[in-house]
C-alpha cells in the first residue's frame, strides 16, 4: 500500500517535472526527446490509472509517432533555416 | 516607442497572461473540486449488453459497436488531416543517407516483428487492450522506421495503391454500415450472430489504413509518383 503511493507519487512528480522541462527548455530538440519521455511517464500513469487501452495509445502514438512526427518537423524548420541564410532569399530551393 | 515603453509593454503582456492562465486553472480546479462523488458511468449498461456485442472487450465493444459512429468520423478526421498535409505541396524528394550498419540490422530485424505485433494486437483486441488504433500506430511505426533507414518503397506503389490503402478503411466501414442500414434498417446495427466478424473485419481494414496514413503523414507531403531524386 505505502509502496504503492510512493510509486504514483514519483510517477506524478516526474510527470510535473517532465512537463515543466519541456515548456521551459529552449533548444527545440531538447524539448522534444522530453516530450517523447513524458509520453512514457503518462503511458505508466495510465496503467496505473486501470486503463491498459489508453496507455498502449499514449505509448504508441502519444509517445512514438507523435515525437517522430516533431522531430521531421524540426529537421525541416532547421533545413529551411539553413537555405535562407545561405542565398539569402526568402523564396524556396528549386 | 523607446525601449522603456517596449519593456513596460511586454511586463503588462506577460502579467495578463499570468491572469489569464491562473484563471482557467482556477476554473479547471473548481471543475474538478465539484463533480459529484459518485460518477454515474456508463459502465453498467456496457456490462448489461456486452453480449450482443459480438467481442469481449468492453473498450471495443464501446468503440467498433455501441459508439461505432464515432470511430467511423475518427477515420474520417484522420484521412482529411493526411489530405491537409498533401494539399501543402510534394514530398521532398529523400536525403540520400547510407544507413549504418547497426540501424539497418536492427530495422530489418524489427520491421517484421512489428508487423506481426500490429496483427496480434488486431486479433486481441476482441477479448484484451488493443485494437485497430493500437495496430495501426505500431504498423505506422514499423513504415517510419524503413523510411528512416532509406529503405524505398517500390515507385509503382506511391500512386493508386497507396490511395486505396489509405480510404480502405474509411470505405469498408462505410460500405459495411450502408449494407447494413439497407439489409436491418440501422446504420452499423450489426445482427447478433455476425457481429464479431463484421467488426473484424471493419478493424483489419481500418489498421491498414491507420498504419499507413500515420507513415504518410511523417513524409510530410504527397509522395511524388515520378522517380526520387
Amino acid at each position: 500500500m505505502v509502496l504503492q503511493w510512493l510509486f504514483d507519487s514519483v510517477l506524478v512528480l516526474a510527470l510535473l517535472w517532465l512537463a515543466w522541462r519541456v515548456l521551459d527548455s529552449a533548444d527545440l530538440f531538447k524539448a522534444v526527446v522530453l516530450f517523447i519521455a513524458f509520453g512514457l511517464v503518462m503511458a505508466l500513469v495510465w496503467v496505473r490509472l486501470n486503463a491498459p487501452d489508453v496507455a498502449l495509445a499514449e505509448a504508441a502514438i502519444g509517445a512514438g509517432l507523435t515525437g517522430a512526427l516533431l522531430l521531421s518537423a524540426l529537421a525541416r524548420l532547421n533545413d529551411l533555416a539553413d537555405t535562407t541564410n545561405e542565398t539569402h532569399t526568402l523564396g524556396r530551393k528549386k | 516607442m523607446n525601449i522603456a515603453g517596449r519593456r513596460w509593454h511586454l511586463l503588462l503582456f506577460r502579467w495578463a497572461l499570468m491572469l489569464l492562465l491562473l484563471t482557467v486553472a482556477g476554473g479547471l480546479g473548481y471543475a474538478l473540486l465539484s463533480l459529484p462523488e459518485q460518477a454515474v458511468g456508463l459502465s453498467e449498461q456496457v456490462r448489461v449488453n456486452m453480449e450482443m456485442s459480438g467481442v469481449q472487450n468492453p473498450v471495443t465493444a464501446v468503440l467498433l459497436n455501441f459508439r461505432g459512429y464515432d470511430t467511423l468520423l475518427e477515420m474520417a478526421v484522420l484521412l482529411a488531416a493526411l489530405l491537409g498535409v498533401w494539399s501543402l505541396g510534394a514530398a521532398e524528394a529523400h536525403r540520400r543517407i547510407d544507413p549504418q550498419p547497426v540501424l539497418s540490422l536492427l530495422v530489418g530485424g524489427l520491421a517484421p516483428m512489428m508487423i506481426l505485433m500490429a496483427g496480434y494486437l488486431l486479433w486481441v483486441g476482441a477479448y484484451a487492450p488493443g485494437g485497430a488504433f493500437q495496430a495501426g500506430s505500431v504498423l505506422a511505426a514499423a513504415g517510419i522506421l524503413l523510411l528512416l533507414s532509406s529503405k524505398r518503397f517500390p515507385v509503382r506503389l506511391m500512386g493508386w495503391p497507396l490511395r486505396v490503402v489509405l480510404v480502405i478503411g474509411l470505405g469498408v466501414f462505410t460500405a459495411v454500415g450502408v449494407t447494413l442500414l439497407c439489409v436491418s434498417g440501422g446504420f452499423l446495427q450489426y445482427p447478433s450472430g455476425l457481429a464479431g466478424a463484421l467488426i473484424l473485419f471493419i478493424e483489419a481494414a481500418a489498421t491498414l489504413s491507420i498504419g499507413v496514413t500515420l507513415a504518410a503523414l511523417f513524409l510530410g507531403g504527397r509522395p511524388q509518383a515520378g522517380p526520387y531524386r
